[in-house]
């Protein structure tokens, strides 16, 4: 398959633009998405190849957003709402919670396939404070029926984008802002990262860090920084954080012995919280040492650049962390 | 859409045998061996017998939590409604979703939403799938007084008024949300007056009136089916019982309840087919005596149905096969 290298944002735009021409089913509907192509670019040139009938630009009424996009799920179609902050997930946390990932199960199976991608972004360092910075993703991995997509690599945001969409289930598909602008090869034509996979993005002996969005990034330069030091260390992608792929987990612990977990997220509960409790589960007996983990500060995003910076988990505290865990 | 006299006697029988299977599960309430929040239509079979007889087979209705009656008026199984209100296995959501959330999807019926609002946005949804498919069949979004006070209300009324969406809201105002009054939840009389701020119509109609009820879901399907929009329309009504089974209603006015059972839907229509001559008085108790039967067959089937099998709780929960 030959490549070509793509931004994170244009790598997800080719994977809506292939299924859309694939699938007439497929639709988009958001705030912004139409003739702006979207706050982040995501959806451009949408509008100009499939018309308005397909790309629905809304009033800022997230409710409404949800509710065409689950209605017309149950009829067949296959929508992708945007919701254009993942903070505002909270005006419409009933859909993603209380409605879409309970249709199936709630009607006894009557409805079969509730297709439906809302895609979010995520995350901080666009300086824009408390309620456009946040890392939520923890919330939705505690509902059953939702499935929970973070990537950190283009590639794999066209991949797990494809898989998504071609999914018969909700699944709510967070995109890190600072990763919009990064590049990488992205395979061109119809392109699939199963759902659920994690993926080893640097392999190590020494001590597991596992991660997601831009803290792959930052565990991959703590990884490089680490090896002036002589440690091998070993980064996981979780990719999609529910369903938690706890196999991959499992088989890098066993091998390392030691393991650092990263969240952007504050550190209480959240996605680093599952990530040891599964190693835990299914490698306690191989651990040489206690599990360390990295988050943001139990703190809201502050707006000024060296707070928010201080806030944030970086490939600093990384770096700490992996040396705690390989000195005991 | 006009209705024969033979029509006309079924949709009687029909809120004939929404009533007796409304009342039953009173009686199994106060012998306790029903359990959980019931909401009984007894006193609303005009809304939901005159909203369902006005639709196509192929049109969508979500209803509200007191409207198993709408199911049955839309064709739903006696006995697998009342199976699945008892949590048996045969109920038509296998027992997992119960008397708030009894969906019937072979009749087009959504059935109720367990929280108050998002059934308006997704009734768009659904009307934004039949507009995108091409076909001429609307989506119907029944809802309380009380629902029409969440911010959804707007949210859905403004995008299917804005993308002419074939969404009829009816908002089926029995005058209280729970306890509260709609006099002290809405600064308007009629909720239908607010159709005026998103530009659609907004009708009133008396609710008790199946044949009002009727005409003005009718026309608003009409004018959706056309490519006109969205209509609001208000169905005034009473329930004759309390919010949920075991209500004391003490925020009624004393009287109040006399007045309500004398404005009872099924004995209006009776006395109306009566005068009419489309229903002759030697039909009436037998045709009460055979939705009677109806009824204790479906009865007997859900006694005798068995609860569902544990595996069920952890069924239906994510669809596996991957299907572009």
């Amino acid at each position: 398959m030959s490549a070509k290298t793509m931004t994170f944002a244009a790598a997800i735009g080719d994977a809506l633009r292939i299924e859309m021409k694939l699938d007439p089913r497929v639709f988009v509907a958001g705030e912004d998405v139409g003739g702006y192509g979207g706050i982040f670019g995501v959806t451009k040139g949408l509008l100009e190849e499939f018309g308005p009938e397909r790309v629905k630009d809304t009033p800022i009424s997230e409710s409404a957003i949800m509710g065409l996009s689950l209605g017309s799920a149950l009829m067949g179609l296959r929508p992708v709402p945007e919701i254009m902050f993942g903070d505002f997930l909270t005006v419409c946390f009933d859909y993603l919670t209380n409605q879409a990932p309970k249709v199936r199960f709630m009607a006894g199976g009557q409805i079969k396939k509730l297709p439906l991608v809302i895609r979010t972004t995520t995350g901080g360092w666009i300086r824009a404070a408390g309620q456009h910075s946040q890392s939520l993703e923890g919330w939705f991995t505690q509902v059953p029926g939702l499935k929970v997509v973070m990537p950190a690599f283009p590639a794999d945001a066209k991949g797990l984008m494809t898989a998504a969409l071609r999914d018969n289930n909700p699944v709510l598909f967070l995109e890190h802002k600072i990763l919009y602008g990064t590049e990488g090869p992205v395979p061109e034509g119809e392109y699939v990262v199963p759902l659920g996979k994690a993926e080893v993005k640097r392999a190590g002996k020494d001590v597991t860090v596992v991660a997601s969005a831009v803290m792959v990034h930052k565990a991959l330069k703590a990884a490089e920084m680490l090896a002036g030091d002589g440690a091998d260390i070993e980064v996981i992608d979780l990719r999609t954080l529910s369903p938690l792929d706890v196999g991959t987990i499992a088989e890098s612990v066993k091998k390392t012995h030691r393991a650092v977990v990263v969240q952007e997220a504050p550190k209480m509960a959240g996605t680093n919280a599952q990530v040891i409790a599964a190693m835990m589960e299914h490698a306690f007996d191989y651990l040489d040492a206690p599990i360390k983990q990295v988050a943001a500060l139990n703190t809201i995003i502050p707006f000024s650049p060296p707070l928010e910076d201080q806030v944030l988990p970086d490939e600093d505290k990384i770096v700490a962390a992996v040396r705690e865990v390989m000195a005991k | 859409m006009e209705l024969t006299e033979k029509k006309l006697v079924e949709v009687y029988r029909t809120m004939v045998v929404i009533r007796k299977f409304e009342s039953s599960l009173a009686e199994a309430v106060a012998a306790g061996v029903l359990p959980g929040f019931v909401h009984l239509g007894v006193g609303q079979e005009g809304v939901m017998a005159g909203v369902a007889y006005a639709l196509e087979p192929d049109d969508w209705v979500s209803s509200t939590h007191r409207e198993h009656g709408m199911l049955i008026a839309r064709g739903a199984d006696l006995g697998r409604c009342r199976a699945e209100i008892f949590g048996k296995a045969t109920g038509y959501c296998k027992g997992k979703g119960g008397s708030m959330h009894l969906a019937v999807i072979d009749k087009h019926c959504t059935g109720c939403n367990g929280i108050l609002g998002p059934s308006q946005t997704i009734a768009n949804g659904i009307a934004f799938a039949l507009k995108y498919n091409q076909t001429k069949n609307v989506s119907v979004v029944m809802f309380g007084d009380g629902a029409a006070e969440r911010g959804e209300f707007h949210e859905a009324m403004n995008l299917a008024a804005i993308w002419k969406l074939p969404t009829l809201f009816c908002c089926v105002n029995n005058q209280y949300g729970i306890s509260l009054s709609s006099k002290l939840s809405s600064a308007v009389e009629d909720i239908a007056a607010r159709g005026v701020g998103y530009g659609i119509p907004g009708l009133v109609v008396d609710g008790n009136d199946v044949m009002a009820v009727h005409e003005a879901i009718s026309e608003a399907a009409k004018r959706a089916r056309a490519g006109e929009g969205p209509s609001l329309v208000e169905l005034k009504t009473s329930r004759q019982r309390g919010h949920f089974e075991g209500d004391p209603e003490s925020y009624r006015a004393p009287g109040e309840k006399d007045d309500i059972l004398r404005n009872d839907p099924i004995k209006r229509f009776e006395v109306d087919l009566l005068d009419k001559k489309i229903l002759k008085q030697g039909q009436v108790e037998p045709l009460w005596a055979s939705a009677e039967a109806d009824l204790q067959a479906a009865i007997r089937f859900a006694d005798e149905s068995p609860y569902p099998t544990f595996e069920e709780a952890m069924t239906d929960l994510l669809y596996t096969e991957v299907v572009a």
